[in-house]
């Protein structure tokens, strides 16, 4: 017997019952649109979370001045000015698993141009920052060593502080004015995005740093420094460069036994993989949740299956009188209730698409439909199919004709 | 004369816990092509259990089963399954057509199983509505059909294959006593073509049809009649 004239009979006996086949899929529909919706949620997270990793840059530690303490009141850290330029040319210099380092001092202020005027957040630093943070210019040219150097009242604007100030016009050599201090904008920064904080990252300016510590955070100490960015040679040596920087800073700033350091390093990378990690868990543990449905909807496909064997004993009878043997009953069954959990599956497919499209729109939440979730989802529910369909067709097919033929 | 069906010896006993039932003993009986042999007996008297043995549909204890020449008693459930496809033909009482199903494509059923392609079937299914008169009845569903309909269909499904033997089970016990001569018309003339057919009933009326009558009782054959009018048939032809 061909294949072909199973699948007919198969689909003839669902469209039999119509209502029914379609509440025996509905446990399959929903289970599968649940693990189609979960995994587009889930993968859209991870994307939006390696994409910032790749917007911080590889590899990146941040050293952090540690907290100051006064009237009993701790500032946390970065609240001490701990850090200096020299600490940064000694990290440079002395740890070997470190391949670039660079300061930044911190503040913010009004930038002002023309009539216009824009409060943003500014950043002094050095031309490795923007290396280490694998960040271009789309128009004019970055910071230079030349200009940290000397000083120079230049600077380099973030997109949306370009955006603010000249709309659409070339801010190229134009003057503006930084709390008071007439800079010329030397260039434009590529778009960035928002931070895994989800600070825009855009809304910045750069000047260099020695302009910055002179003339914009005016701090009693003239060569302090705010949080270090520092890259290593490679992700196998992040580890071993934090360690690097962190006994280096202890030996400079005589930090021994168990005195608490004044500055702390982070590993962003890590913090980022962690999170990274949780949204997996959390996408895995929604996964399975849905794949308790599709099991519930199996076992929902198994019972109907075996009341179905039950209500055409009699056809299984007059089939095997004809000449059917039994594996072309199992076959029949098997066909019907895979049949089934397919249909439930391609419909799950296009209402867990659905249902992804929609949470996209509605909340704003990214989501990634892949490939291999759809072909797992058509592979799963033909499983389940196999899996619960056996049981009622292997009963099927070892009835007795002439019982089955007697069966009322 | 060649012998479609040949039982030496047929036993068949059940076992049911730890109670035996002899439902036939010793029971031996030849049918040569082109006969048309009515099976009689009260209930009990072991018939049905004879049809099921010749039917292929259950397998004796004892003796030896030789259809169209092979010796069935050996043969494993997918070679019976075979046999049934190809060499039988059956008629039931309740009809067993397939519900909600075309009445062609309840004929091409057993061809469908003996794995011919669609053209063919429905060449041979359309034949064989035309031999039991339903020609134009094709499409209709077996709901639309009358009971003698119903029985016509089952009996051009037995005739598809070109079976050795037609097995007609009581097939007038579910219809009214006209519809029930013309049944009996067509398994009459169906046999004037050359038909073997052998037929469960307890109405002598109907058994009078046949041209050879084997009455059972207590599972063993008590007796068996050969009217002259069919045996003269069964050789003319």
């Amino acid at each position: 017997m061909d294949f072909l004239q199973t699948l007919k009979i198969a689909l003839r006996a669902l469209r039999t019952n119509k209502m029914r086949s379609f509440l025996t899929m509905l446990g399959i529909i929903i289970g599968i649109a649940a693990v189609i919706a979960m995994m587009a949620v889930g993968s859209g997270a991870s994307y939006v979370i390696s994409k910032q990793i790749a917007s911080i840059g590889s590899n990146i530690i941040l050293v952090l001045p540690g907290s100051t303490t006064s009237g009993g009141l701790r500032s946390g850290s970065g609240g001490a000015q701990t850090l200096t330029s020299d600490d940064v040319k000694a990290i440079m210099a002395e740890c070997p698993s470190v391949d670039k380092a660079a300061p930044t001092v911190r503040s913010s202020g009004l930038i002002v141009f023309g009539n216009m005027n824009w409060s943003t957040v500014l950043m002094g630093t050095t031309p490795e920052l923007f290396d280490i943070r694998e960040w271009g210019v789309v128009s004019g040219r970055s910071i230079s060593q030349q200009d940290v150097d000397s000083a120079a009242k230049v600077c380099l604007l973030g997109q949306t502080v370009a955006e603010n100030l000249f709309g659409s016009s070339d801010p190229i050599g134009k003057i503006v004015r930084i709390k008071k201090v007439p800079f010329t904008v030397v260039g434009v920064l590529d778009r960035k995005g928002q931070s895994p904080q989800g600070q825009d990252q855009d809304d910045t300016v750069f000047v260099p740093l020695r302009t910055a510590q002179r003339n914009l955070t005016r701090s009693q100490l003239p060569n302090s420094v705010g949080a270090v960015m520092v890259k290593a040679k490679s992700e196998e040596l992040l580890t071993k460069a934090e360690e690097e920087i962190n006994s280096l800073l202890k030996q400079r700033h005589r930090i021994n036994g168990g005195k608490e350091p004044d500055f702390s390093t982070r590993n962003l990378s890590e913090i980022l993989a962690v999170a990274e990690q949780s949204s997996k868990a959390m996408s895995l543990l929604l996964g399975a949740v849905a794949s308790i449905s599709l099991i519930v909807g199996g076992i929902g496909i198994m019972n109907i299956m075996l009341v179905s064997v039950t209500e055409r004993t009699r056809e299984i009878g007059i089939r095997m009188a004809i000449g059917a043997k039994k594996n072309d009953i199992l076959l029949q069954f098997m066909t019907e209730a895979v049949l089934l959990t397919l249909l439930g599956g391609l419909i799950g497919i296009i209402l867990g698409v659905g249902g992804a499209t929609v949470v996209s729109n509605l909340l704003g939440w990214p989501t990634m439909i892949s490939v291999q979730s759809i072909a797992l989802a058509v592979v799963f529910s033909a499983a389940v199919g196999i899996f619960f369909g056996f049981y009622p067709a292997k009963k099927a097919a070892g009835l007795n004709p002439i019982d089955a033929l007697r069966y009322e | 004369m060649s012998s479609v069906i040949s039982l030496t010896d047929i036993g068949r006993v059940f076992i049911m816990g730890d109670q035996q039932f002899e439902a036939l003993k010793g029971v031996s009986f030849d049918v040569s092509a082109g006969e048309f042999v009515a099976i009689m007996g009260a209930s009990g008297s072991g018939k049905s259990t004879c049809m099921n043995i010749l039917g292929c549909l259950d397998r004796p204890t004892d003796g030896s089963y030789l259809l169209d020449g092979l010796d069935v008693g050996g043969m494993s459930t997918n070679q019976l399954a075979d046999i049934r496809n190809n060499k039988l033909g059956f008629v039931f009482q309740g009809f067993n057509l397939l519900a909600r199903t075309a009445a062609i494509e309840n004929v091409e059923l057993p061809l469908v199983y003996a794995g011919l392609h669609a053209k063919e079937r429905r060449k041979k299914a359309i034949t064989a509505m035309e031999q039991v008169g339903l020609a134009g009845k094709e499409s209709n569903h077996s709901s639309q059909l009358s009971g003698g309909q119903q029985q016509r269909v089952a009996i051009a499904r037995a005739l598809v294959n070109n079976p050795a033997v037609i097995l007609a089970d009581e097939p007038t016990g579910n219809l009214d006593s006209s519809t029930s001569e013309e049944i009996m018309g067509l398994f009459t003339n169906l046999n004037k073509q050359g038909i073997t057919i052998i037929m469960v009933t307890h109405e002598h009326d109907v058994a009078a049809h046949a041209g050879r009558q084997i009455t059972f009782k207590d599972g063993k054959i008590i007796s068996d009649n050969q009217t002259s009018r069919t045996c003269q048939t069964g050789l003319t032809d």
